[in-house]
């Protein structure tokens, strides 16, 4: 029985341990970032955000919480039941699963699987389930749309990320996210890749919906998309699930690009710091620019959402594959 | 050359940057939100507020029932009865009214008084929750006069060189 215990009990408890860890730890850190999302906002336009709850409106995004959690949970006449509720915790879950593959810092991973990026590719595809789901079960026509669309942005856009992610996977060599930070060593690969890292910063602001391609939930058109329907706890979880995915293409941007836990000097006052203050704070600043991005960008229109993606990125990106690979062979760099 | 300049205009995402830039400058701006109820924008001496019935400075009150703003008052809301005074048998109003449900604060009862009576003051102040309190009687609109007197006199003053 012992034998069994620390075969199998141990290192089970010892996961569980770790994946409630990363999920309160990003749970609680998305409070915040929600908080700092509309105090950001706020600040471009002069406005002072969110201060009442506590000191400076830091407890805002729990007060939201404990509204969100006590109202009534209202499921339409005619909606789907089952979907209805699956949609939004299938987001949510889907969200969260990411996480369990990303490298904090140095051997600070849940699961350090050797296919870790194509997990994640495949992890945040299905997110549109929840979407079109929600969208169709809610049987009402402004959540129907906006899930169509967003099927349709979220669809086209990870064509693109998928090249995007071609060409660093090409100057790394490894699917795994700790090898492809460590291949950063010498160089983070924003610099010499750096039309794909704004290319795939772009493509990131569309897979999750953020302004300017918030079109799945455009409130001058469609209401708020698929989440119209939904209030109460459902909605939060789509709210929850949606930040956690935009917190967790930070830190893909931050793993691919910016060099994830490394410091940008590996000289003496940089490398005292642990890797993971660098990786988080890596994280707020790509973080910092998607709200800035929602506070000064106006919304796309739909046949403009698809053009950028299918005729802009996708050829550039496609070509930049090319480029890179040409590059790596010409000059012997292909990586072992 | 227009085609090229709005391509590498479009290339470079130089609106993008540009309006980053912009937008980082409102940023560090000072930011223009008033932190109400702690703090509170300036009102003109003109403000319509609610109503008072204001006293002379020896605790006479100034209305006379003639009843003109009564009859000016567009919304209906305002309802007088009027009738000699018990004591000295002077013209008061036994009965003086207003449903700030109804009134919309033009301030056409203020401009109608002869003598000052009944005024819009400075506050803004006077939700409630319920229905039955915001139908004013006398009482209450002597009392908000007495209460907002040193407030509604300044503002006459100061408007006055305008009237």
């Amino acid at each position: 029985m012992a034998e069994l215990w620390w075969d199998y009990g141990w290192p089970l408890t010892i996961m569980v341990g770790q994946s409630l860890l990363v999920i309160v730890g990003v749970l609680v850190a998305l409070a915040f970032l929600l908080l700092a999302d509309r105090k950001i906002w706020a600040a471009v336009q002069l406005r002072r955000g969110p201060n009442v709850v506590g000191p400076f409106g830091l407890w805002q995004s729990f007060a939201d919480f404990f509204k969100f959690a006590l109202k009534e949970v209202i499921i339409p006449d005619g909606a789907n039941k089952g979907v209805f509720l699956l949609a939004p915790l299938l987001t949510f879950v889907l969200a969260f699963m990411g996480w369990a593959v990303i490298p904090f810092a140095e051997g600070w991973v849940v699961a350090d699987i050797n296919v870790g990026i194509l997990y994640v590719f495949a992890v945040s595809s299905l997110g549109v389930y929840g979407v079109v789901m929600g969208g169709w079960a809610s049987n009402s026509k402004y959540p129907f749309l906006g899930g169509l669309r967003s099927a349709a942005q979220m669809v086209s856009y990870e064509v693109s990320i998928g090249f995007v992610i071609i060409t660093v996977l090409l100057c790394v060599g490894s699917l795994n996210l700790s090898d492809i930070v460590r291949a950063q060593e010498n160089i983070w690969f924003f610099i010499p890749l750096f039309p794909m890292f704004v290319i795939f910063f772009i493509s990131a602001l569309a897979e999750t919906n953020r302004p300017p391609f918030d079109l799945p939930e455009a409130e001058s058109e469609l209401v708020a998309g698929y989440q119209t329907e939904y209030s109460s706890t459902p909605f939060l979880l789509f709210m929850i699930g949606e930040y956690a995915n935009i917190v967790l293409m930070c830190a893909m941007i931050v793993i691919l690009f910016l060099g994830g836990w490394l410091p940008p000097f590996d000289i003496a006052p940089f490398n005292w710091i642990p890797g993971i203050f660098w990786f988080v704070g890596k994280m707020l600043l790509i973080f910092f620019m998607f709200a800035m991005v929602k506070a000064f960008v106006p919304r796309y229109r739909y046949d403009q959402l698809m053009r950028l993606g299918w005729k802009v990125f996708l050829p550039f990106s496609l070509v930049w594959v090319v480029v890179t690979a040409g590059a790596l062979v010409a000059f012997d760099w292909v990586p072992a | 050359m227009a085609f090229l300049d709005r391509s590498a205009r479009s290339l470079f995402l130089l609106e993008f940057v540009g309006a980053f830039w912009l937008a980082m400058k409102y940023f560090f701006k000072p930011k223009r939100t008033v932190n109400y109820p702690y703090e509170k924008g300036p009102l003109s001496p003109r403000f319509r507020g609610e109503h008072a019935l204001r006293r002379y400075p020896n605790g006479e009150e100034r209305c006379i029932a003639c009843k003109l703003c009564e009859a000016v008052c567009p919304a209906q809301a305002i309802t007088i009865e009027a009738g000699p005074r018990q004591d000295d048998g002077s013209r008061r109003t036994d009965r003086y009214d207003i449903d700030m449900t109804k009134c919309i604060y033009c301030g056409f009862c203020q401009e109608a008084c002869p003598v000052d009576a009944i005024v819009e003051g400075p506050n803004f102040e006077f939700a409630t929750e319920s229905r039955e309190e915001l139908f004013y009687n006398k009482e209450r609109l002597l009392a908000n006069g007495d209460r907002w007197e040193f407030e509604i006199s300044k503002n006459i003053e100061l408007d006055a060189p305008y009237r």
